[in-house]
This record gives C-alpha cells, sequence and structure tokens, in this order.
C-alpha cells in the first residue's frame, strides 16, 4: 500500500513517549537549566502536531480533543494570576511567593511551579489550536 | 485593603473576566461579565485617579520584589487620567455594546469578540500604569494583538486586510521600541523608567542613548498615527466593527501619547529631547502637516467613518502640537486634549455605529432624511460636530484654546493663525455631515426606523452632554491636565 | 574588541535589521512581508543576547565553582519577545489566509487593485 509512510508511522510511534517526557524534564528543570513553561509546551504540541502530520487529523483530534485544546489557553492563563491573586489574599502584593509558603525561598519556589504549569497548559493548547485551526480548513 | 491594591487590580480583574468568558462561550454571559467589568473599572479608576490627587505618586512592586529591582508600577496625575479615560469610555461602551454586537458579529464569533475586547483592555490599562520600559512592550502587544483581531472581524471584507496593514505597520512599530528600550539598557542596565530617568544624566551625549530615543519615539509615533506614520489608521477604523472602532479611536492611540509624555519628558527629559535633538521643529512641522492632511482628506471621504477616521489624525496633530511647544500652558492643552478627543470621538463613533445599526456601512449617500427618522442622534451628531470644530462651550474650544495660548506665548502668531485656519477645514467636513443629515431624502427610504434603541442612544448622548459640560466646567480636566503637565516640566532637567 | 570579527554579533544585528525591513517594504506578497517581519524581529533577540554575555562569564545557575556569571535579565526579556513574535506570526499567517479566501490572492496590488473597484 504505502510503502514509503511505514517508516515515518513506526519512527514516530516509538519516538513520541520520549517526545513527551523530554517536554516534562524542560518544564521542570526551568529553574536549573534552559527550559520552562514555554519550551516545554511547544515541545509537547510539536509531539501532538507530529502525531497529527503522521497518522492524520482526525486520529489526533481523537487524542486529544479540539474542545480541550481550546479550552487549555484560558485555564493556563487563569492558574497563573489565579497564583497571582493567591498572593494577595494571603497579605503580600500580587504575583508574590514569598507569602505562599512560610518559608520564603520554599514560596519561591511553589510560585514559579505553578506559573510554569499555567504556561506550558496555555502554550501547549496554543500551539495545537493553532494547527488545527490552519489544518482543517477544506481545500 | 482594596485601596491599597488597586493598581493591580484595575489590570488584573479585566485579565481574569477575559478568560472567564473564553471559557464559558456564551454571548449573553460576555456581555454581562463585561458590563460588569467595566462597571467596576470605573469605579476602580475614579477612586485610583482620588488616591493619586492626594499621595502625588502611588509605587506598587510586582511580587515584593523592591524596585529597580522588580517590576514596579507607579501612577501619578498623568496615567491616573488616563486610566480614568480608558475606564470612562469602557463603562460607556460595555453598555452600548449588547445591540451593536448582536447586529455586527456572528453569533459563533461574540464572546470571543468580548474575550478578547477585555484583553485589550487589559492591555491598554497595564501600558498605562506600569513603571518598567519592558513591560510597557508587553502589555503594548497584548493590546495591539487583540485589537488587530478586533478589527477584522468587520463585516466587510476590506477590514481583514485594513488588520494585516494595521498589524504589520504595528509590530514593527513594537519593534522599533523594542530596539529603543534595548539600548537604553544596554547603556543602563535597568529597565524601570525612574530608574532611567536617574541613570541617564550619566550618560548622556553617547550616541546609543539618542538612538534609543529616536527608536522609542518613532515606535510610539507609529502607534499613535502620527502623520506621515498614520496609513494604518483610516482603513481600520472605518472597517472595523462599530465597538471596535469606538474603543479604539478613543483610548488606543491616547495611551501611545501618554507613553510619549512618559519617555520623553520624565525618562529623558526636556533638554535631552529638546536642545540635543531639533525636536520641537519635527514636532510642530509634523504636527501642522497633519492637522491639514488629515482635515483635507477627510473632507473628501465618502464613508462618514473613513472620514473621522481621518479627522482623528488631524486631531493627534493637535495633540502632538502641545507637547512641540513644550510650555506649561501647551502641555497642559496637550493632556486635556487627549481626554476631550476621547469623549468627542467616542460620542461620534457611537452615534455613527447607532445609525449603521440599521443600515450596515455609513455611506454619505444614505445619510439625507436621517434628521426626521433618528432627531436625537442627529442632534447629538451636530453637538458633538461643533465640539470637533472647537466652538466655544464645548470641550473642543478648551483645547484649542490652550493650544493657541501656548503659541502666542511663544510669539508664534503663524501658528496660532494656522490653529484658527485648520478649524475652519474641520467646520467645512463636519458641515458636509450635518448638511447631508438634515437634507430632505430623495426618494421614499426604505426602512423607516426611528431610533436606536435605548442601550444604545443612551451612552451616546451621556457622552456627547460629557462634550458640552466639561467645555463649560472645565475644573477637573483642566486642573489634572496642570498638574500633569508640571510634573512633567519639572521632572525634567 | 573594535575589530571587524570581534563585533560579528552586531554585524549581525545590523544585516538582519536591515534585511527584514527591506522585506516587509519592498516585497508585495503578504506572506513574504510576515517573513521579512520575523527576520526584523529576530535581529532584535541579537541585539540583546550578544551584549549579555559577560567574557568569562558561564551559564547563570548559582554554582560554588563560578564567581562570574552571564547576564539572565536579556534571555528572559527575549523568551517575551519571542513569544510575542510567534504570536503575532500566526495571527498573520491566520489573517494571509481570510484574506485569501475572501480576495483570491495573496499579492499586495491585486488586492488594491480590487479595493479600489469597490
Amino acid at each position: 500500500m504505502m510503502q514509503r509512510e511505514v517508516i515515518p508511522r513506526v519512527v514516530v510511534k516509538l519516538l513520541l513517549p520520549f517526545i513527551l517526557l523530554f517536554g516534562l524534564y524542560v518544564q521542570f528543570h526551568g529553574e536549573l537549566g534552559p527550559g520552562g513553561g514555554f519550551q516545554a509546551g511547544v515541545i509537547i504540541a510539536a509531539a501532538v502536531i507530529l502525531y497529527g502530520i503522521v497518522f492524520g487529523l482526525s486520529a489526533a483530534q481523537t487524542v486529544v480533543p479540539k474542545s480541550l485544546v481550546t479550552a487549555m489557553i484560558p485555564v493556563g492563563v487563569l492558574i497563573y494570576a489565579s497564583v497571582g491573586v493567591a498572593g494577595l489574599l494571603a497579605g503580600g502584593n500580587f504575583l508574590d511567593y514569598f507569602v505562599l509558603d512560610p518559608d520564603r525561598v520554599h514560596g519561591q519556589e511553589r510560585g514559579i511551579f505553578w506559573v510554569e504549569i499555567g504556561v506550558l497548559i496555555t502554550v501547549s493548547g496554543t500551539m495545537t489550536s493553532i494547527y488545527y485551526a490552519f489544518a482543517s480548513r477544506p481545500e | 485593603m482594596i485601596s491599597q491594591h488597586l493598581i493591580i487590580l484595575v489590570v488584573v480583574i479585566p485579565l481574569l473576566a477575559s478568560t472567564l468568558v473564553a471559557l464559558v462561550r456564551r454571548p449573553l454571559f460576555a456581555w454581562y461579565m463585561t458590563l460588569a467589568v467595566s462597571l467596576t473599572e470605573f469605579v476602580m479608576a475614579a477612586l485610583l485617579l482620588q488616591k493619586t490627587l492626594v499621595e502625588k505618586v502611588i509605587s506598587y512592586p510586582i511580587g515584593s520584589w523592591a524596585p529597580p529591582l522588580g517590576i514596579e508600577y507607579r501612577v501619578d496625575a498623568l496615567n491616573a487620567f488616563v486610566v480614568m479615560l480608558i475606564a470612562t469610555i469602557g463603562a460607556a461602551i460595555a453598555i452600548y455594546a449588547k445591540r451593536s454586537v448582536e447586529r455586527e458579529i456572528a453569533e459563533e464569533n461574540r464572546s470571543s469578540y468580548y474575550a478578547l475586547y477585555l484583553l485589550c483592555y487589559t492591555g491598554l490599562v497595564g501600558m498605562a500604569v506600569t513603571g518598567d520600559a519592558f513591560n510597557i512592550f508587553v502589555f503594548m502587544e497584548i493590546a495591539s494583538l487583540s485589537s488587530y483581531v478586533l478589527i477584522a472581524l468587520g463585516r466587510n471584507r476590506r477590514a481583514l486586510y485594513a488588520a494585516y496593514q494595521y498589524l504589520i505597520i504595528g509590530t514593527v512599530g513594537a519593534t522599533f521600541f523594542v530596539i529603543g528600550i534595548g539600548f537604553l539598557y544596554l547603556m543602563t542596565g535597568t529597565l524601570n523608567l525612574a530608574d532611567l530617568a536617574q541613570r541617564l544624566p550619566a550618560v548622556a551625549g553617547k550616541a546609543p542613548v539618542y538612538v534609543g530615543l529616536a527608536f522609542i519615539t518613532v515606535g510610539l509615533c507609529l502607534k499613535l498615527a502620527l502623520f506621515p506614520l498614520h496609513l494604518w489608521l483610516p482603513n481600520a477604523y472605518a472597517f472595523a466593527p462599530s465597538v471596535t472602532t469606538i474603543f479604539l479611536a478613543a483610548t488606543a492611540t491616547k495611551v501611545a501619547i501618554y507613553l510619549l509624555l512618559r519617555f520623553t519628558f520624565v525618562v529623558f527629559g526636556p533638554s535631552m529631547a529638546f536642545h540635543d535633538l531639533a525636536f520641537p521643529a519635527i514636532w510642530i512641522a509634523l504636527s501642522v502637516a497633519g492637522i491639514f492632511y488629515g482635515s483635507v482628506a477627510a473632507i473628501f471621504q465618502d464613508n462618514v467613518k473613513r472620514a473621522l477616521a481621518y479627522s482623528s489624525v488631524a486631531q493627534i496633530g493637535y495633540i502632538t502640537l502641545g507637547i512641540g511647544i513644550a510650555t506649561k500652558t501647551g502641555l497642559t492643552g496637550a493632556v486635556v486634549h487627549l481626554f476631550n478627543h476621547g469623549i468627542m470621538k467616542a460620542a461620534l463613533f457611537m452615534l455613527l455605529g447607532s445609525i449603521a445599526l440599521r443600515a450596515g456601512a455609513v455611506m454619505m449617500s444614505e445619510l439625507p432624511g436621517l434628521a426626521r427618522r433618528m432627531p436625537l442622534t442627529a442632534i447629538g451628531i451636530v453637538i458633538a460636530g461643533l465640539s470637533m470644530v472647537g466652538v466655544p462651550g464645548t470641550v473642543g474650544f478648551v483645547s484649542k484654546w490652550y493650544l493657541i495660548l501656548a503659541s502666542l506665548e511663544h510669539g508664534w502668531w503663524w501658528l496660532a493663525a494656522l490653529i484658527v485656519a485648520s478649524s475652519i477645514l474641520s467646520l467645512i467636513y463636519m458641515w458636509r455631515i450635518i448638511e447631508a443629515i438634515y437634507a430632505k431624502p430623495e426618494q421614499n427610504q426604505q426602512d423607516k426606523n426611528g431610533e436606536p434603541p435605548l442601550s444604545m442612544l443612551a451612552p451616546s448622548l451621556v457622552m456627547v452632554a460629557a462634550c458640552v459640560y466639561f467645555g463649560i466646567d472645565t475644573r477637573l480636566p483642566v486642573s489634572v491636565a496642570a498638574i500633569a503637565a508640571e510634573m512633567l516640566l519639572g521632572a525634567g532637567r | 574588541m573594535h575589530t571587524l570579527a570581534a563585533q560579528f554579533s552586531n554585524w549581525g544585528t545590523v544585516v538582519l535589521m536591515m534585511i527584514g525591513l527591506y522585506v516587509v517594504v519592498a516585497r508585495g506578497n503578504l506572506i513574504k512581508k510576515l517573513v521579512g517581519l520575523s527576520i526584523f524581529q529576530t535581529s532584535v533577540y541579537l541585539l540583546y543576547i550578544g551584549p549579555g554575555k559577560v567574557l568569562g562569564g558561564t551559564a547563570a545557575i548559582i554554582s560554588p565553582n563560578f564567581t562570574v556569571y552571564s547576564n539572565p535579565l536579556p534571555h528572559v526579556l527575549i523568551l517575551t519577545a519571542i513569544v510575542v513574535g510567534v504570536a503575532t506570526l500566526a495571527l498573520g499567517l491566520a489573517l494571509v489566509i481570510r484574506i485569501n479566501a475572501a480576495y483570491g490572492s495573496i499579492e499586495e496590488d491585486e488586492i488594491i487593485e480590487q479595493e479600489r473597484d469597490e
């Protein structure tokens, strides 16, 4: 049948878990090395987009539905802003991480952790939504 | 507790509301949210202005990181005034928007429209209150990107190309701004505006500082549509949905003008900007060119919205003229016209949007007979038009009075004469519109509909009333503008 | 430090900036304009990051073995600028797709021709 498509299909199937794992690694090591929410978000979105390119848009949308990624975009921003408001409610200024934990340094780590999660969700949602929007236009 | 965090709440509340509207994709919820947020913002902006008039400067470190290391939000009379303008226009638009958006935006796009409107609101207010140079860029791009989409959702297909043109020109402008900030950062090592103001005199006279000033100024002039960098404005305002045009015309360029004032006078200082480089000559020349070009172009337009867009280019010329005459009177005139033009154009575009509600686009050929079908709307347009011309008793007169006074203080009779001559030009294009409205229709108009719905008529007429009220009782805008002008001139070296 | 070779990152900045601006202004194809805009924005990244490197400094992660660190602030600023650039590019491309559907062309002069006839 489609001989030439065998190699991409097999290779992508093997690679996808590693891409996702690498994305998670980049996400959580943002404070120790290059990385963080935006880079990780793009890597994870790249995994989904790669799946969509090789296996077809409908296959990708079965795994990661369109409504999910469209909802992910504002949810990430909401998480980020909520961390800021949590700082307000705990007595500090907006986006004050110091007050999030009795130990000031741990407060910083907590705050950064959650805002990076927010960034990850928004960025991967946005990148995947852009791909879905462009790819689903009837040609 | 709330009053302590007012500065950040005015930015965060529209942002949170925007995400909620984007999540819950129901148009009615979107409108209710917008209404609630806009009214809350109006109250908060008024409280903030009051607080600023008492405390002179309010500083708020984000994340409790002390400036200049941390990002600081810093509000004084000038930006509290700008935030008040945005909040006032926003409150009026929120009441106005329901029927207008229902008519002009397709149902599946309505919640996205409101979400983007709230994002644009966040961006504009954020630009006004922040005291960190790169934070200005972030909010500038938030506002710009959302406004590109807000424009592109217009019904006419020309809105798409207008949005694209605005995207290209606006992004070049924002990137120029970033390049300028980059040079400043390389020379001084800080991004905090107050800190930059302190560190720049030490490195003044070196080429990168002047390059930075030039890039920042040109970038901001692209955003505020100073002639000849105004090419995006007429099409963007003409073909955007009515609510977008009202919001952008009244607020977006004003925030860019505020940034120009802040950078020219506070960060760089009038001595560097005005003595070392030939700024007064350039400002005055380009402003006068813009005033005349805009006014003359407005006379020859068939699309009424486009004519008013060109008139905006001319009015921005007045504001930059006040900046070019950098005296206290001139700057007072500039800041007061910032506010006055906001409410004048908001009134005019709101009334035009009400006409467009029934008819679609607003062409000169469709205007005859309007006065009989919508008498209140017609009177509103007449009064707002008189305000644009500068008839005494309206806000337009107040601004022009200060500008003429400032020119005469310098002994520049020719400039005062030019201002008066340009008012005659604005009279011509407003007269063209008013005459068409009161003319008899040639054939019987197909839809003999009456006034626009109350939710649209009421805010428009409130804006028109504001044009007259602030023209007669000028205490509030003029006193705040004078404080701002004093602060701008006093901060410089 | 004033030799041509030593300042290559500054030269790169200027060359990219001029190429980007030229493409935006001189090319009529809408997508080419967007490409030029991207090149122009890339030059800005170089402008910030090039001088951010402190000679002899290491990556900005605190470690007991090193005393001199490169400046991490430009990297953070440019990360933001890259995100903004990506968003602008995506938005621009979406607009071009819509313009193509509405006008049937992505050449600037053809679009202006059609608008003039309206």
